[in-house]
Protein backbone atom coordinates (compact mmCIF):
# COMPACT_ATOMS: atom_id res chain seq x y z
CA UNK A 1 0.00 0.00 0.00
CA UNK A 2 2.88 2.33 0.72
CA UNK A 3 4.58 1.44 -2.40
CA UNK A 4 1.05 2.12 -4.51
CA UNK A 5 1.29 5.43 -2.75
CA UNK A 6 4.80 6.42 -3.33
CA UNK A 7 4.18 5.34 -7.13
CA UNK A 8 1.19 7.58 -7.16
CA UNK A 9 2.85 10.27 -5.96
CA UNK A 10 5.53 10.05 -8.81
CA UNK A 11 2.80 9.69 -11.54
CA UNK A 12 0.61 12.96 -9.75
CA UNK A 13 3.71 15.00 -9.81
CA UNK A 14 4.96 13.64 -13.52
CA UNK A 15 1.39 13.90 -15.27
CA UNK A 16 -0.29 17.22 -14.64
CA UNK A 17 -3.49 17.53 -17.18
CA UNK A 18 -4.73 21.18 -17.67
CA UNK A 19 -7.84 22.99 -17.75
CA UNK A 20 -7.83 26.69 -18.85
CA UNK A 21 -10.44 28.95 -17.73
CA UNK A 22 -10.79 32.56 -18.57
CA UNK A 23 -13.15 34.49 -16.05
CA UNK A 24 -13.03 37.84 -18.36
CA UNK A 25 -8.95 38.23 -19.08
CA UNK A 26 -7.95 40.47 -21.73
CA UNK A 27 -6.67 37.33 -23.72
CA UNK A 28 -2.80 38.53 -22.70
CA UNK A 29 -2.57 36.04 -20.29
CA UNK A 30 -4.22 32.88 -22.66
CA UNK A 31 -1.39 33.89 -25.47
CA UNK A 32 0.73 32.82 -22.76
CA UNK A 33 -0.57 29.75 -21.52
CA UNK A 34 -0.69 28.78 -25.06
CA UNK A 35 2.71 29.89 -25.98
CA UNK A 36 4.19 27.52 -23.07
CA UNK A 37 3.35 24.38 -25.14
CA UNK A 38 4.59 25.76 -28.17
CA UNK A 39 7.67 24.33 -29.50
CA UNK A 40 9.77 27.31 -27.88
CA UNK A 41 9.06 26.29 -24.20
CA UNK A 42 7.49 22.99 -24.86
CA UNK A 43 5.65 22.03 -21.62
CA UNK A 44 4.69 18.51 -22.58
CA UNK A 45 8.38 17.58 -21.33
CA UNK A 46 6.67 17.92 -17.76
CA UNK A 47 3.89 15.52 -19.20
CA UNK A 48 1.66 18.84 -19.34
CA UNK A 49 -1.23 18.25 -21.93
CA UNK A 50 -4.06 20.71 -21.93
CA UNK A 51 -7.38 19.15 -21.60
CA UNK A 52 -10.70 20.14 -23.34
CA UNK A 53 -12.92 18.89 -20.38
CA UNK A 54 -12.18 19.69 -16.31
CA UNK A 55 -13.04 16.22 -15.56
CA UNK A 56 -10.30 15.36 -17.00
CA UNK A 57 -7.95 17.76 -15.32
CA UNK A 58 -5.97 17.96 -12.55
CA UNK A 59 -5.41 21.32 -12.16
CA UNK A 60 -7.06 24.12 -12.63
CA UNK A 61 -5.35 27.49 -14.76
CA UNK A 62 -7.92 30.74 -14.26
CA UNK A 63 -6.79 33.97 -16.31
CA UNK A 64 -8.81 37.22 -15.77
CA UNK A 65 -9.99 39.29 -12.61
CA UNK A 66 -13.26 36.97 -12.24
CA UNK A 67 -16.08 39.00 -13.51
CA UNK A 68 -19.48 39.18 -11.79
CA UNK A 69 -20.63 37.06 -14.22
CA UNK A 70 -18.07 34.60 -14.27
CA UNK A 71 -18.12 33.70 -10.64
CA UNK A 72 -20.62 30.47 -10.98
CA UNK A 73 -18.92 29.21 -13.81
CA UNK A 74 -15.56 29.36 -12.00
CA UNK A 75 -17.05 27.36 -8.91
CA UNK A 76 -18.80 24.61 -11.42
CA UNK A 77 -15.64 24.02 -13.21
CA UNK A 78 -13.90 24.13 -10.03
CA UNK A 79 -16.26 21.56 -8.59
CA UNK A 80 -15.76 19.57 -11.71
CA UNK A 81 -12.49 19.14 -11.17
CA UNK A 82 -11.89 15.48 -9.58
CA UNK A 83 -10.00 15.62 -6.44
CA UNK A 84 -6.90 15.66 -5.85
CA UNK A 85 -6.61 18.90 -7.85
CA UNK A 86 -5.03 22.03 -7.67
CA UNK A 87 -5.70 25.65 -8.61
CA UNK A 88 -2.85 28.11 -10.74
CA UNK A 89 -4.22 31.47 -10.99
CA UNK A 90 -2.32 33.27 -13.75
CA UNK A 91 -1.79 36.60 -14.19
CA UNK A 92 -2.05 39.42 -11.81
CA UNK A 93 -5.67 39.41 -12.37
CA UNK A 94 -6.92 36.98 -10.74
CA UNK A 95 -4.75 37.62 -7.58
CA UNK A 96 -5.37 41.26 -7.02
CA UNK A 97 -8.21 42.26 -10.17
CA UNK A 98 -5.30 44.48 -11.21
CA UNK A 99 -5.77 47.60 -13.39
CA UNK A 100 -9.90 46.37 -13.06
CA UNK A 101 -9.98 46.90 -9.15
CA UNK A 102 -12.39 49.46 -8.83
CA UNK A 103 -14.97 48.09 -11.27
CA UNK A 104 -18.42 47.29 -10.87
CA UNK A 105 -18.77 44.58 -13.24
CA UNK A 106 -16.20 42.73 -10.85
CA UNK A 107 -16.37 40.10 -8.06
CA UNK A 108 -12.66 39.43 -7.41
CA UNK A 109 -10.32 38.48 -7.15
CA UNK A 110 -10.45 34.88 -7.28
CA UNK A 111 -9.70 33.51 -4.06
CA UNK A 112 -12.76 34.90 -2.75
CA UNK A 113 -14.48 32.09 -4.60
CA UNK A 114 -12.51 29.12 -5.01
CA UNK A 115 -8.94 28.34 -3.09
CA UNK A 116 -5.60 29.08 -4.91
CA UNK A 117 -2.48 26.81 -4.57
CA UNK A 118 0.06 28.85 -6.74
CA UNK A 119 0.29 32.77 -7.82
CA UNK A 120 2.37 33.28 -11.44
CA UNK A 121 1.91 37.23 -11.24
CA UNK A 122 2.39 39.28 -14.25
CA UNK A 123 0.77 41.47 -17.05
CA UNK A 124 0.82 38.89 -18.67
CA UNK A 125 4.03 36.01 -17.01
CA UNK A 126 6.32 35.28 -18.85
CA UNK A 127 5.63 31.27 -20.02
CA UNK A 128 8.21 30.16 -18.48
CA UNK A 129 7.08 31.30 -15.64
CA UNK A 130 3.90 29.71 -16.15
CA UNK A 131 5.35 26.49 -16.50
CA UNK A 132 7.62 26.71 -13.37
CA UNK A 133 3.45 27.54 -11.38
CA UNK A 134 2.58 24.60 -12.96
CA UNK A 135 5.65 22.00 -11.98
CA UNK A 136 5.01 23.89 -8.58
CA UNK A 137 1.14 23.36 -8.28
CA UNK A 138 1.67 19.84 -9.90
CA UNK A 139 4.14 19.06 -6.45
CA UNK A 140 1.77 20.53 -4.22
CA UNK A 141 -1.04 18.45 -6.11
CA UNK A 142 1.06 15.56 -4.99
CA UNK A 143 2.05 16.20 -1.57
CA UNK A 144 -1.12 17.49 -0.36
CA UNK A 145 -3.05 14.28 -2.07
CA UNK A 146 -0.60 11.62 -0.03
CA UNK A 147 -0.56 13.48 3.46
CA UNK A 148 -3.89 14.49 3.41
CA UNK A 149 -3.14 18.42 4.52
CA UNK A 150 -3.99 21.46 3.09
CA UNK A 151 -1.77 23.90 1.77
CA UNK A 152 -2.72 27.06 3.58
CA UNK A 153 -0.30 29.73 2.10
CA UNK A 154 -0.20 29.82 -1.85
CA UNK A 155 2.90 29.95 -3.98
CA UNK A 156 4.33 33.09 -5.37
CA UNK A 157 6.01 32.26 -8.43
CA UNK A 158 8.84 34.45 -10.49
CA UNK A 159 10.06 35.99 -7.80
CA UNK A 160 12.40 38.10 -9.78
CA UNK A 161 10.13 39.51 -12.19
CA UNK A 162 6.92 40.13 -11.07
CA UNK A 163 7.01 39.41 -7.07
CA UNK A 164 7.08 42.78 -5.71
CA UNK A 165 5.33 44.49 -7.30
CA UNK A 166 2.34 41.67 -6.60
CA UNK A 167 2.99 41.98 -2.73
CA UNK A 168 2.44 45.84 -2.93
CA UNK A 169 -0.91 45.05 -5.00
CA UNK A 170 -2.18 42.52 -2.50
CA UNK A 171 -1.25 44.38 0.76
CA UNK A 172 -3.23 47.57 -1.32
CA UNK A 173 -6.37 45.42 -1.64
CA UNK A 174 -9.51 46.28 0.50
CA UNK B 1 -5.20 -33.44 -21.66
CA UNK B 2 -7.12 -33.86 -24.25
CA UNK B 3 -7.43 -31.88 -27.45
CA UNK B 4 -9.91 -29.45 -26.19
CA UNK B 5 -8.56 -28.24 -22.72
CA UNK B 6 -4.78 -27.85 -24.59
CA UNK B 7 -6.50 -25.61 -27.00
CA UNK B 8 -8.41 -24.11 -24.04
CA UNK B 9 -5.27 -23.41 -22.50
CA UNK B 10 -3.41 -21.74 -25.64
CA UNK B 11 -6.26 -19.65 -26.24
CA UNK B 12 -5.91 -18.46 -22.85
CA UNK B 13 -1.91 -17.96 -22.60
CA UNK B 14 -2.71 -15.92 -26.15
CA UNK B 15 -5.70 -13.97 -24.67
CA UNK B 16 -3.39 -13.00 -21.31
CA UNK B 17 0.12 -13.17 -22.03
CA UNK B 18 0.99 -13.22 -25.39
CA UNK B 19 1.00 -11.66 -27.65
CA UNK B 20 -2.84 -10.25 -25.33
CA UNK B 21 -2.98 -8.42 -22.10
CA UNK B 22 0.18 -9.61 -20.12
CA UNK B 23 2.25 -7.82 -23.51
CA UNK B 24 -0.05 -5.69 -24.84
CA UNK B 25 -0.43 -3.22 -21.93
CA UNK B 26 2.59 -2.25 -21.86
CA UNK B 27 3.10 -2.27 -25.59
CA UNK B 28 0.03 0.05 -26.21
CA UNK B 29 1.86 2.53 -23.48
CA UNK B 30 5.26 2.31 -26.37
CA UNK B 31 2.94 2.88 -28.66
CA UNK B 32 0.85 5.80 -27.10
CA UNK B 33 4.72 7.43 -26.31
CA UNK B 34 5.50 7.03 -29.89
CA UNK B 35 2.87 8.90 -30.97
CA UNK B 36 3.20 11.59 -29.07
CA UNK B 37 7.22 11.77 -29.32
CA UNK B 38 6.80 11.74 -33.04
CA UNK B 39 4.42 14.27 -33.36
CA UNK B 40 6.09 16.82 -31.21
CA UNK B 41 9.62 16.24 -32.97
CA UNK B 42 7.31 16.84 -36.55
CA UNK B 43 6.57 20.27 -34.43
CA UNK B 44 10.25 20.87 -33.36
CA UNK B 45 9.69 20.07 -29.69
CA UNK B 46 11.57 17.52 -27.24
CA UNK B 47 8.02 15.34 -26.37
CA UNK B 48 6.87 13.82 -23.27
CA UNK B 49 8.99 11.59 -21.74
CA UNK B 50 9.24 7.59 -22.40
CA UNK B 51 7.15 6.59 -19.10
CA UNK B 52 4.68 9.57 -19.95
CA UNK B 53 1.64 6.94 -20.49
CA UNK B 54 2.23 4.93 -17.83
CA UNK B 55 2.10 7.76 -15.82
CA UNK B 56 -1.03 9.32 -17.05
CA UNK B 57 -2.19 5.37 -16.55
CA UNK B 58 -1.15 5.42 -12.67
CA UNK B 59 -2.83 8.75 -12.12
CA UNK B 60 -5.87 8.54 -13.38
CA UNK B 61 -6.58 4.89 -11.88
CA UNK B 62 -5.91 7.72 -8.48
CA UNK B 63 -8.73 10.01 -8.88
CA UNK B 64 -11.99 9.72 -6.99
CA UNK B 65 -15.07 9.53 -9.75
CA UNK B 66 -18.25 11.40 -8.71
CA UNK B 67 -21.09 9.08 -7.80
CA UNK B 68 -23.21 8.29 -10.56
CA UNK B 69 -26.07 6.08 -9.34
CA UNK B 70 -28.75 4.08 -11.53
CA UNK B 71 -28.37 2.26 -14.98
CA UNK B 72 -26.78 5.63 -16.28
CA UNK B 73 -23.83 4.64 -14.04
CA UNK B 74 -23.37 1.30 -14.54
CA UNK B 75 -23.50 1.56 -18.22
CA UNK B 76 -20.73 4.62 -18.34
CA UNK B 77 -18.90 2.08 -16.15
CA UNK B 78 -18.85 -0.92 -18.32
CA UNK B 79 -18.67 0.50 -21.88
CA UNK B 80 -14.67 1.32 -21.33
CA UNK B 81 -14.38 -2.51 -19.50
CA UNK B 82 -16.36 -3.75 -22.21
CA UNK B 83 -14.15 -1.70 -25.25
CA UNK B 84 -11.15 -2.92 -23.61
CA UNK B 85 -11.78 -6.33 -23.66
CA UNK B 86 -12.72 -6.22 -27.22
CA UNK B 87 -9.51 -4.73 -27.94
CA UNK B 88 -7.28 -7.19 -25.93
CA UNK B 89 -9.10 -9.82 -27.79
CA UNK B 90 -8.38 -8.59 -30.96
CA UNK B 91 -5.02 -8.51 -29.97
CA UNK B 92 -4.75 -12.14 -28.69
CA UNK B 93 -6.06 -13.09 -32.23
CA UNK B 94 -2.97 -11.52 -34.38
CA UNK B 95 -0.73 -14.16 -35.54
CA UNK B 96 2.67 -12.78 -34.00
CA UNK B 97 4.16 -15.96 -34.15
CA UNK B 98 4.27 -18.40 -36.91
CA UNK B 99 2.53 -21.19 -36.34
CA UNK B 100 0.43 -19.41 -33.83
CA UNK B 101 -2.56 -21.62 -34.29
CA UNK B 102 -6.11 -19.69 -34.80
CA UNK B 103 -8.67 -21.19 -36.96
CA UNK B 104 -10.75 -20.94 -40.18
CA UNK B 105 -12.58 -17.46 -40.46
CA UNK B 106 -10.42 -15.64 -37.29
CA UNK B 107 -9.85 -12.78 -39.12
CA UNK B 108 -14.02 -12.25 -39.27
CA UNK B 109 -13.91 -12.19 -35.29
CA UNK B 110 -10.76 -9.55 -35.89
CA UNK B 111 -13.28 -7.25 -37.99
CA UNK B 112 -15.71 -7.61 -35.66
CA UNK B 113 -13.79 -6.67 -32.45
CA UNK B 114 -12.16 -4.28 -33.72
CA UNK B 115 -15.55 -2.82 -34.29
CA UNK B 116 -17.00 -3.17 -30.63
CA UNK B 117 -14.63 -0.11 -29.42
CA UNK B 118 -15.55 1.97 -31.94
CA UNK B 119 -19.36 1.08 -30.93
CA UNK B 120 -18.48 1.32 -27.16
CA UNK B 121 -17.62 5.12 -27.75
CA UNK B 122 -21.14 5.84 -29.25
CA UNK B 123 -22.54 4.10 -26.44
CA UNK B 124 -20.85 6.21 -24.08
CA UNK B 125 -21.06 9.27 -25.45
CA UNK B 126 -25.03 8.97 -25.43
CA UNK B 127 -25.05 7.80 -21.74
CA UNK B 128 -23.54 10.01 -20.33
CA UNK B 129 -25.91 12.57 -21.06
CA UNK B 130 -23.49 15.79 -22.15
CA UNK B 131 -24.45 17.83 -25.28
CA UNK B 132 -20.70 17.57 -26.22
CA UNK B 133 -20.75 13.74 -25.84
CA UNK B 134 -23.35 13.50 -27.65
CA UNK B 135 -22.48 15.28 -30.69
CA UNK B 136 -18.95 13.75 -30.71
CA UNK B 137 -20.66 10.25 -30.39
CA UNK B 138 -23.14 11.08 -33.27
CA UNK B 139 -19.73 12.14 -35.24
CA UNK B 140 -18.31 9.08 -34.57
CA UNK B 141 -21.49 6.95 -35.47
CA UNK B 142 -20.99 9.35 -39.39
CA UNK B 143 -17.72 8.39 -39.72
CA UNK B 144 -17.71 5.09 -38.51
CA UNK B 145 -20.49 4.15 -41.34
CA UNK B 146 -18.35 5.93 -43.89
CA UNK B 147 -14.97 4.24 -43.61
CA UNK B 148 -16.54 1.04 -41.98
CA UNK B 149 -17.48 0.05 -46.41
CA UNK B 150 -13.69 1.02 -47.41
CA UNK B 151 -12.16 -1.19 -44.82
CA UNK B 152 -14.47 -4.17 -45.13
CA UNK B 153 -14.23 -3.83 -48.39
CA UNK B 154 -10.41 -4.39 -48.64
CA UNK B 155 -10.74 -6.77 -46.12
CA UNK B 156 -13.17 -8.71 -48.56
CA UNK B 157 -11.08 -7.95 -51.71
CA UNK B 158 -7.61 -9.63 -50.20
CA UNK B 159 -9.28 -12.42 -48.11
CA UNK B 160 -11.30 -13.42 -51.92
CA UNK B 161 -8.23 -13.29 -54.11
CA UNK B 162 -6.93 -15.65 -51.58
CA UNK B 163 -9.19 -17.61 -50.93
CA UNK B 164 -8.83 -17.68 -46.77
CA UNK B 165 -10.36 -16.04 -43.55
CA UNK B 166 -7.96 -17.28 -41.46
CA UNK B 167 -5.33 -14.70 -40.59
CA UNK B 168 -2.56 -17.40 -40.18
CA UNK B 169 -2.78 -18.90 -43.98
CA UNK B 170 -2.83 -15.47 -44.98
CA UNK B 171 0.46 -14.12 -43.58
CA UNK B 172 1.97 -17.26 -45.22
CA UNK B 173 0.39 -16.72 -48.58
CA UNK B 174 2.43 -14.82 -51.49
CA UNK B 175 1.79 -11.14 -51.68
CA UNK B 176 -0.22 -10.16 -54.88
CA UNK B 177 -0.84 -6.90 -56.40
CA UNK B 178 -4.37 -6.63 -55.27
CA UNK B 179 -3.18 -7.51 -52.10
CA UNK B 180 -0.95 -4.29 -51.96
CA UNK B 181 -3.84 -2.20 -53.17
CA UNK B 182 -6.05 -3.70 -50.17
CA UNK B 183 -3.29 -2.76 -47.89
CA UNK B 184 -3.31 1.24 -48.95
CA UNK B 185 -6.96 0.92 -48.45
CA UNK B 186 -7.06 -0.50 -45.01
CA UNK B 187 -4.35 2.36 -44.03
CA UNK B 188 -6.03 5.06 -45.65
CA UNK B 189 -8.89 4.16 -43.24
CA UNK B 190 -6.70 3.84 -40.18
CA UNK B 191 -6.67 7.84 -39.18
CA UNK B 192 -10.39 7.85 -39.13
CA UNK B 193 -10.34 4.36 -36.87
CA UNK B 194 -7.93 5.80 -34.63
CA UNK B 195 -9.65 9.10 -34.51
CA UNK B 196 -6.02 11.17 -35.62
CA UNK B 197 -5.85 14.13 -38.25
CA UNK B 198 -7.62 14.61 -40.48
CA UNK B 199 -10.40 12.81 -39.19
CA UNK B 200 -9.80 13.75 -35.69
CA UNK B 201 -14.02 14.71 -35.58
CA UNK B 202 -15.20 12.53 -32.79
CA UNK B 203 -12.60 13.74 -30.14
CA UNK B 204 -12.27 17.40 -31.56
CA UNK B 205 -9.90 18.24 -28.80
CA UNK B 206 -10.54 22.12 -27.63
CA UNK B 207 -13.58 21.66 -30.19
CA UNK B 208 -16.47 20.13 -28.63
CA UNK B 209 -14.61 19.43 -24.78
CA UNK B 210 -13.10 16.00 -25.71
CA UNK B 211 -16.06 14.54 -27.34
CA UNK B 212 -17.81 11.24 -26.27
CA UNK B 213 -15.17 11.29 -23.61
CA UNK B 214 -16.35 14.65 -21.61
CA UNK B 215 -17.78 13.26 -18.59
CA UNK B 216 -15.19 9.81 -18.26
CA UNK B 217 -13.56 10.79 -15.01
CA UNK B 218 -10.09 8.79 -13.02
CA UNK B 219 -10.14 5.39 -13.40
CA UNK B 220 -12.65 4.99 -16.14
CA UNK B 221 -11.00 7.27 -18.48
CA UNK B 222 -8.00 5.56 -17.89
CA UNK B 223 -9.59 2.27 -19.39
CA UNK B 224 -10.58 4.50 -22.47
CA UNK B 225 -6.57 5.52 -22.71
CA UNK B 226 -5.45 1.51 -22.19
CA UNK B 227 -8.54 0.41 -25.10
CA UNK B 228 -7.66 3.51 -27.63
CA UNK B 229 -3.98 1.96 -27.19
CA UNK B 230 -4.92 -1.27 -27.56
CA UNK B 231 -6.51 -0.65 -30.72
CA UNK B 232 -3.90 0.94 -32.38
CA UNK B 233 -1.85 -2.29 -31.77
CA UNK B 234 -4.89 -4.69 -33.02
CA UNK B 235 -5.15 -1.98 -36.26
CA UNK B 236 -1.92 -2.02 -37.05
CA UNK B 237 -0.83 -5.47 -36.54
CA UNK B 238 -3.52 -6.25 -38.98
CA UNK B 239 -1.68 -4.54 -40.55
CA UNK B 240 1.37 -6.34 -40.13
CA UNK B 241 0.44 -9.20 -40.57
CA UNK B 242 -0.68 -8.47 -43.59
CA UNK B 243 2.84 -7.01 -45.34
CA UNK B 244 5.17 -9.06 -43.34
CA UNK B 245 6.47 -11.74 -45.45
CA UNK B 246 6.76 -15.67 -43.88
CA UNK B 247 9.27 -15.84 -41.70
CA UNK B 248 9.64 -19.12 -39.74
CA UNK B 249 12.06 -18.22 -36.84
CA UNK B 250 10.46 -17.77 -33.91
CA UNK B 251 12.42 -14.67 -32.67
CA UNK B 252 12.41 -12.66 -35.88
CA UNK B 253 8.49 -13.06 -36.66
CA UNK B 254 7.77 -10.78 -33.61
CA UNK B 255 10.78 -8.54 -34.01
CA UNK B 256 9.93 -7.87 -37.80
CA UNK B 257 6.42 -7.73 -36.85
CA UNK B 258 7.01 -5.25 -34.11
CA UNK B 259 9.15 -3.26 -36.29
CA UNK B 260 6.50 -3.15 -39.06
CA UNK B 261 3.58 -2.27 -36.58
CA UNK B 262 6.29 0.63 -35.09
CA UNK B 263 6.53 1.85 -38.85
CA UNK B 264 2.82 2.43 -39.42
CA UNK B 265 2.79 4.25 -35.92
CA UNK B 266 5.11 6.40 -37.19
CA UNK B 267 3.60 7.21 -40.51
CA UNK B 268 0.18 7.63 -39.21
CA UNK B 269 1.27 10.01 -36.42
CA UNK B 270 3.15 12.27 -39.21
CA UNK B 271 0.23 12.57 -41.16
CA UNK B 272 -1.42 13.27 -37.90
CA UNK B 273 0.70 16.29 -37.14
CA UNK B 274 0.97 17.22 -40.79
CA UNK B 275 -2.59 17.73 -41.22
CA UNK B 276 -5.58 19.62 -39.80
CA UNK B 277 -8.78 18.60 -39.22
CA UNK B 278 -11.82 17.84 -41.95
CA UNK B 279 -15.19 18.47 -41.16
CA UNK B 280 -17.31 16.35 -41.32
CA UNK B 281 -18.85 16.15 -44.79
CA UNK B 282 -15.52 16.61 -46.19
CA UNK B 283 -14.10 13.59 -44.05
CA UNK B 284 -17.33 11.55 -45.35
CA UNK B 285 -16.75 12.60 -48.96
CA UNK B 286 -13.34 11.43 -48.89
CA UNK B 287 -14.31 7.62 -47.99
CA UNK B 288 -17.86 7.78 -49.98
CA UNK B 289 -16.11 9.63 -53.50
CA UNK B 290 -12.58 9.39 -53.40
CA UNK B 291 -12.06 6.17 -51.73
CA UNK B 292 -14.59 3.52 -52.05
CA UNK B 293 -13.79 3.57 -56.28
CA UNK B 294 -10.40 2.04 -55.31
CA UNK B 295 -11.94 -0.49 -52.95
CA UNK B 296 -14.65 -1.19 -54.89
CA UNK B 297 -12.79 -1.89 -57.81
CA UNK B 298 -10.28 -3.73 -55.80
CA UNK B 299 -13.32 -6.28 -54.51
CA UNK B 300 -14.77 -6.48 -58.01
CA UNK B 301 -11.27 -7.83 -59.12
CA UNK B 302 -11.01 -10.23 -56.44
CA UNK B 303 -14.26 -11.83 -56.99
CA UNK B 304 -14.24 -11.84 -60.91
CA UNK B 305 -10.42 -12.90 -61.42
CA UNK B 306 -11.25 -16.56 -60.50
CA UNK B 307 -14.19 -16.14 -62.76
CA UNK B 308 -11.65 -14.76 -65.73
CA UNK B 309 -9.04 -17.94 -65.21
CA UNK B 310 -11.66 -20.13 -65.06
CA UNK B 311 -13.22 -18.57 -68.73
CA UNK B 312 -9.73 -18.42 -70.22
CA UNK B 313 -9.24 -20.71 -72.86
Amino acid sequence: MKLWNKLLCTCRRKSPWLFHMNSGSCNGCDIELVAALTPRYDAEQLGVRLQGSPRHADILCVTGPVTAKAVAAVKTVYDQIPSPKAVVAIGSCPATTNVFIDSRTLDGPLEKHIPVDVFVPGCPPRPDAIIQGVAKAAEILANRASTGQPVVTPIVVGEATGEPCFRAAREAQP
Amino acid sequence: MNLDSTMLLTALARLLIFPGLLFAVPAAWFFLWVERKSVALMQGRVGPPFMQPFYDFIKLMGKTAPERPGIAGLLMRAWPLMAMAAATGAVGLLPVLPTSGGFEGDLILLLALLEVPSMCIIAAGFSSRSIFAEIGSAREAVLSVSYNVVFLLAVVSIAASQNTFRLETLATLPHTPLRWLGIVALLVCLPAKLHLNPFSLPNAEQEIYAGPMTEYVGPELALWELSHGLEWIASTGLIATLIIPRIDSWWLAPLAFAAIVFGIVVLLSVVASATARLAIDSSVRFYWQCTLIFAGLAAVLAIASPILVRLKP
